[in-house]
């Protein structure tokens, strides 16, 4: 067990390291400012319109998944005990296990064929992608609110909706925010659905999000296929900037959730 | 325990007069969960409706029975061969995901085994946000460590087995030829790590339903804990495991980029060695998809896509049916 215990712990510290390593040495504040050169081959400039992208893809697909995966939710933990409520949960798990890959290609047939490559067209595949995860962890903490505090919220001649808006959300606030931070890290990092949806485009930085757009993932995925030095260096940086976006997010949701944990403890 | 199961237990009062807005809230919570559904009709009808021209030209079945991908052969008129075969990229999406899961299952049982029984609960917090961790690394940087960091660490083991294994007749078939570094094993790899965190938290909570007292009897007629473990906890939480390792299969059938990035993509035909370059359905898809400029290219990757979806939905279908029994015998 031990053994097994140093397989899991050794191939995270690896690969931490090995993006540390490699992305500190690439790494300028250049790189946050510039977009990248006209050349992959050719040395500096940085990843600025993908971190552009990342924060305004992922910005808009959490506007559209957070307030329908909570109101999702909702109807699951509060009014979804029949036959309908069993379908769309097991809808929203099989959504869950849906590949990303085959979430992009669903916006392309449905988005991308009549609207062309956008950033909106992958907020909606990143949105696909964050609606389940949302909803389910949503519902769970929906689920732990004690059951005295919606009699308590009635007997005060609160309607559903107040009890739901100004009772149980805020009581579950913290549950709900660690699943929505967790789907926005997971978001962060997916690079499948968005070749097939924003595309990329590194030729200069792009704020509209109804033109192509490139991502953090994107770029890195293009520079590390590139073949050229330069081209990988950047995207290690771009690693290092990635991989801290999303750890710094879901370490967040997990010291939100340790905090809720010990504020539930019974006496 | 619900807002309905509130107001219908209070049944003293007289039933409160619906407050305005509750009927609107219902139905935007409602029209909420609705979305879900329309999303995964809307998938499999958009799905099917793009691969329909390849569909309707080839045959529904003629991309199953061929193992050769060549879009350069494709013609508006040729019907036959098929020039979009997928066989070798559902070897390939198995060949991987089998080979992570044979690699990740023993690794997360170990780890779920000590995290809920022997390691000191002041460890088990650390611990567990440690193997969860491991499930944030976006998938881009796991193929781009996988290039660089793995393949050079691993071609050594890759050299002795081909060696040593490769060398046998008949079973040294899938050990034999030369290794790139970008090959099926690799990708198996690199897979394993991705989904260990899901099959070792899967597996924590099929532990976690081992009935105290039936492991303190185990005890008390003096077993040690190895005997304990396997007299008790691994009988009671088969069905769990095997669930949690469905699961986890299902997570590496669909995976992408970091497959794309370290598979090869070969896809003309099918390789016999594992340590040879291949493809996946969802590597093909991503490689090729806006690049598809051949006749029926474009339907043909979204029959990929098709199988794929069917191929991710039987796995996990099934290992929530497993979860869901257990759930109910309890």
């Amino acid at each position: 067990m031990y053994g097994a215990l140093l397989l899991t712990v050794v191939p995270l510290v690896w690969i931490l390291a090995y993006v540390a390593l490699q992305g500190f040495h690439s790494i300028s504040p250049a790189f946050f400012t510039q977009t990248p050169p006209g050349s992959p081959a050719a040395p500096g400039g940085g990843f600025y319109n993908g971190i552009v992208g990342t924060f305004e893809i992922v910005g808009i697909a959490f506007a559209v998944a957070a307030p329908l995966g909570v109101a999702a939710a909702v109807y699951l933990s509060e009014y979804g005990r029949g036959r309908l409520g069993y379908v769309v949960r097991f809808v929203a798990e099989t959504l869950t296990g849906v590949p990303t890959i085959v979430i992009g290609a669903f916006v392309y047939a449905f988005w991308v064929v009549r609207f062309g490559f956008s950033g909106l067209a992958g907020s909606i595949a990143l949105a696909i992608v964050m609606l389940p995860l949302i909803v389910r962890s949503s519902e769970e903490a929906l689920r732990l609110v004690p059951m005295t505090l919606r009699e308590a919220s009635f007997a005060m001649g609160a309607s559903e909706r107040r009890t739901v808006v100004s009772v149980l959300v805020p009581a579950a606030s913290s549950g709900i925010v660690t699943g929505l931070l967790l789907a926005v890290a997971r978001a962060a990092g997916e690079t499948a659905p968005l070749l097939l949806t924003a595309l990329g485009n590194d030729l200069f930085a792009e704020y509209n999000p109804t033109h192509r757009m490139s991502t953090l993932s994107l770029q890195i995925f293009n520079n590390a296929i590139s073949g050229f030095r330069e081209g990988q260096a950047r995207a290690w940086a771009g690693a290092l900037t990635l991989i801290s976006i999303v750890l710094v997010l879901s370490v967040g949701a997990r010291v939100l959730r340790s905090r809720r944990d010990r504020t539930l403890r019974p006496g | 325990v619900s807002v309905e199961t509130a107001r219908q237990s209070n049944r003293i009062a007289p039933r409160p007069r619906r407050k305005g807005g509750d009927r609107s809230f219902r139905l935007i919570v409602l029209g909420s969960a609705l979305t879900l559904l329309a999303l995964i009709v809307g998938l499999v009808v958009f799905l099917l409706v793009r691969s329909w021209p390849a569909i309707q030209h080839y045959g529904f079945w003629s991309f199953l029975t061929s193992s050769r991908w060549a879009p350069s052969e494709a013609t508006v008129t040729s019907r036959h061969p098929n020039p979009y075969g997928i066989q070798q990229f559902i070897f390939g999406t198995v060949v991987t995901s089998a080979i992570a899961l044979v690699l990740a299952v023993p690794v997360a049982l170990g780890v779920a085994l000590f995290l809920n029984e022997l390691a000191p609960a002041r460890m088990r917090g650390p611990l567990v946000t440690v193997t969860e961790l491991l499930a944030m690394v976006p998938s881009v940087v796991y193929g781009f460590w996988g290039v660089f960091a793995l393949v050079p660490a691993i071609r050594p083991m890759v050299g002795f087995l081909t060696r040593t294994l490769g060398a046998v007749p008949v079973i040294g078939i899938p050990f034999h030829g030369p290794f790139f570094g970008f090959s099926y094993f690799t990708a198996g790899i690199v897979l394993a790590i991705m989904i260990l965190p899901i099959i070792t938290a899967l597996a924590r909570e099929a532990i976690a339903t081992v009935p105290v007292d039936e492991k303190e009897a185990a005890y008390a007629v003096g077993s040690t804990r190895w005997e304990m473990i396997r007299a008790v906890v691994l009988p009671h939480s088969r069905s769990g495991l095997v669930a949690a390792s469905f699961l986890g299969l299902g997570r590496a059938l669909g995976e992408t980029i970091a497959v794309t990035m370290v598979i090869g993509n070969r896809v003309l035909d099918r390789g016999t060695s594992l340590f040879g370059q291949g493809a996946t359905l969802a590597s093909a898809i991503v490689n090729e998809f806006t690049e598809a400029n051949r006749p029926f290219h474009l339907a043909s990757l979204f029959v990929l896509g098709f199988w794929l979806m069917v191929l991710t939905f039987v796995v996990n279908a099934a290992g929530r049916l497993l979860i869901l029994r257990r759930e109910v015998k309890r």
